[in-house]
């Protein structure tokens, strides 16, 4: 009995130790990235742009099309919704603001990060761990090429440029697809919806879901990296990582989301 | 100039552990500029371990690896990563960045470390494509390369920095006896044409003796001789003898701890 819980203690401080290690060693990759974007040209370890702009092809141009499909879909989802309650109460005409407020605030950047999450936080872990395990990030760092400032660091910019931009859009095609559904329901023309849209939006909605866009850059970011850079065990620990990427982005995500909620309505 | 003075590679008294196994037992190492060394030994005998300590790739627990004068466990980030522009490795698996072509992988290094422009980049990485034997192969993907041909391109992207020091890990593991026979020429020809010190990691008897100037014999973590080609043959050591001679090792079991390793929960 008291051997158990001793062994269950045991596995539980141990579990402990991994996470608080893992989260010092994300850490360190976010301070080392950001070290180089600033100091690296000085010690010939320069990010250059031409890799921060591909990154940002893959993590950003490439993601419109999907991000607009999917974020115009669940503005429309929104529009159902909110105007088969809102009708209860004869309030539909409200379903204007409520969608402005909730999209913006929160489904735009919320649909955004989880799809950048699954497309390029998996993309990184894959990527970086299928180097490693090829020893070419042992490669890059004889080469005396440091792997964070060739790997990381452009992503990460990448990542914090793209996604303020992906959510934006995200924004945008949400509420037009609320607009097509609602309008016909509400008697004005789509024109007329945008306009009320817009004059019930404050900046401040927009500046939530852009903050948000911000720090889901960074988690993804880190976290796909981070695993990345762990994976041990060959094609099978590469499969691992990739999937744990996604589901510890996510997660992280939908937390950090919570909690900026939390604080910014007050 | 001073080449006994001041060797380019030295260790002292290195030690490695992976988890509690000790990999390396206090190993003395140092190699001479302008020689060919070859590190021989049976798989697990902790020569892939001591090298990844002299390239910095691990930092010493204790003991001390000191490469082209710079101290690894102590030099910053920066110093190492400068001290590493000055040599070449080439890895096992190549290590070829799969997502670039052969051409771009070799003009890596150049493109990273100086301010060359694109058609000299282009001219001084297909030369030395062209020394290894693959002119023309500078379009196409890692993957579209043959196991010896990606160890020349690998040995292409190491040395097209003109290095000081050369190193090369396994470089016949898995290929034909034809490949890695051209391959140990090219080794030769590193050190006559280009002046290169060069430290080859191989188990492969017959390629060492081809290429080495001297031979560092490691057995598990020990190192057990270095010396010419012919001072190993002659060497008394029996463990060398059986390494030569392909000999089984004779396994002496302790039983307390052969015992210990069966019962422990969390060996």
């Amino acid at each position: 009995m008291m051997d158990t819980a001793l062994r269950l203690l045991n596995r539980l401080g141990r579990r402990t130790m991994m996470a608080v290690d893992a989260v010092g060693y994300a850490a360190g990759l976010l301070g080392e990235s950001f070290r180089f974007v600033v100091a690296g040209r000085r010690h010939g370890q320069p990010v250059r742009m031409t890799a921060i702009v591909e990154q940002m092809r893959q993590v950003g141009a490439d993601a419109i099309p999907i991000v607009l499909l999917l974020s115009f879909t669940v503005g429309l989802m929104l529009a159902i919704q909110f105007i088969a309650t809102l009708s209860e109460f004869g309030a539909q005409s409200q379903v204007v603001l409520a969608v402005a407020k909730s999209v913006t605030r929160e489904f735009g950047v919320l649909i955004t990060g989880i799809l950048v999450a699954g497309r390029s936080g998996s993309a990184f872990a894959a990527r970086i761990g299928s180097m490693s395990v090829s020893q070419e990030v042992d490669a890059l760092g004889v080469m005396g090429i440091d792997p964070v400032r060739y790997l990381v660091a452009p992503a990460l910019i990448a990542m914090l440029l793209m996604l303020p931009i992906l959510t934006i859009l995200s924004d945008f095609a949400a509420i037009l697809g609320a607009a097509l559904y609602s309008s016909p329901m509400l008697d004005m023309s789509v024109q007329t919806y945008l306009t009320q849209t817009l004059s019930q939006l404050t900046p401040r909605d927009v500046y939530e879901g852009l903050s948000k866009s911000i720090v889901f850059a960074l988690l993804i970011t880190v976290i796909g990296v981070a695993t990345g850079f762990s994976v041990t065990g060959g094609a099978e620990g590469v499969g691992r990582a990739t999937t744990r990427a996604v589901v510890l982005s996510i997660t992280a995500i939908v937390l950090a989301d919570m909690v900026f909620s939390f604080f910014l309505n007050r | 100039m001073n080449d006994t003075a001041a060797p380019l590679i030295d260790v002292v008294g290195l030690e490695a552990y992976y988890g509690r196994r000790r990999i390396l037992h206090g190993v003395d190492f140092s190699v001479r500029r302008g020689e060919i060394r070859v590190i021989m030994g049976g798989s697990g005998s902790g020569k892939s371990t001591l090298l990844r300590h002299i390239i910095g790739l691990q930092r010493p627990v204790s003991g001390m690896v000191k490469i082209l004068g710079v101290d690894v466990g102590r030099a910053s980030a920066q110093e190492l990563l400068t001290v590493r522009r000055r040599l070449g490795v080439s890895f096992q698996g190549g290590a070829l960045i799969t997502s670039m072509s052969v051409g771009d992988n070799v003009a890596l290094p150049l493109r990273e470390h100086t301010q060359l422009d694109e058609t000299t980049v282009r001219i001084m990485s297909r030369l030395k494509l062209e020394f290894v034997n693959l002119g023309g192969f500078h379009d196409l993907m890692p993957s579209q390369l043959s196991g010896g041909m990606i160890k020349r391109a690998a040995l292409a992207r190491a040395i097209v920095m003109d290095p000081e020091l050369l190193f090369f890990d396994e470089p016949s593991a898995g290929l034909d006896p034809v490949v890695s026979a051209e391959l140990d020429e090219l080794i030769l020809r590193l050190r006559d044409a280009l002046r290169m010190t060069i430290v080859v990691v191989t188990h492969e008897l017959e390629s060492a003796f081809r290429i080495a100037d001297r031979i560092t014999v490691l057995d598990q973590g020990d190192v057990l001789t270095t010396g010419t080609v012919a001072e190993v043959h002659a060497s008394e050591n029996e463990r060398i003898q059986d390494l030569l001679n392909r000999r089984p090792r004779t396994v002496e079991v302790d039983v307390d701890a052969y015992l210990r390793r069966l019962t422990e929960e969390d060996a």
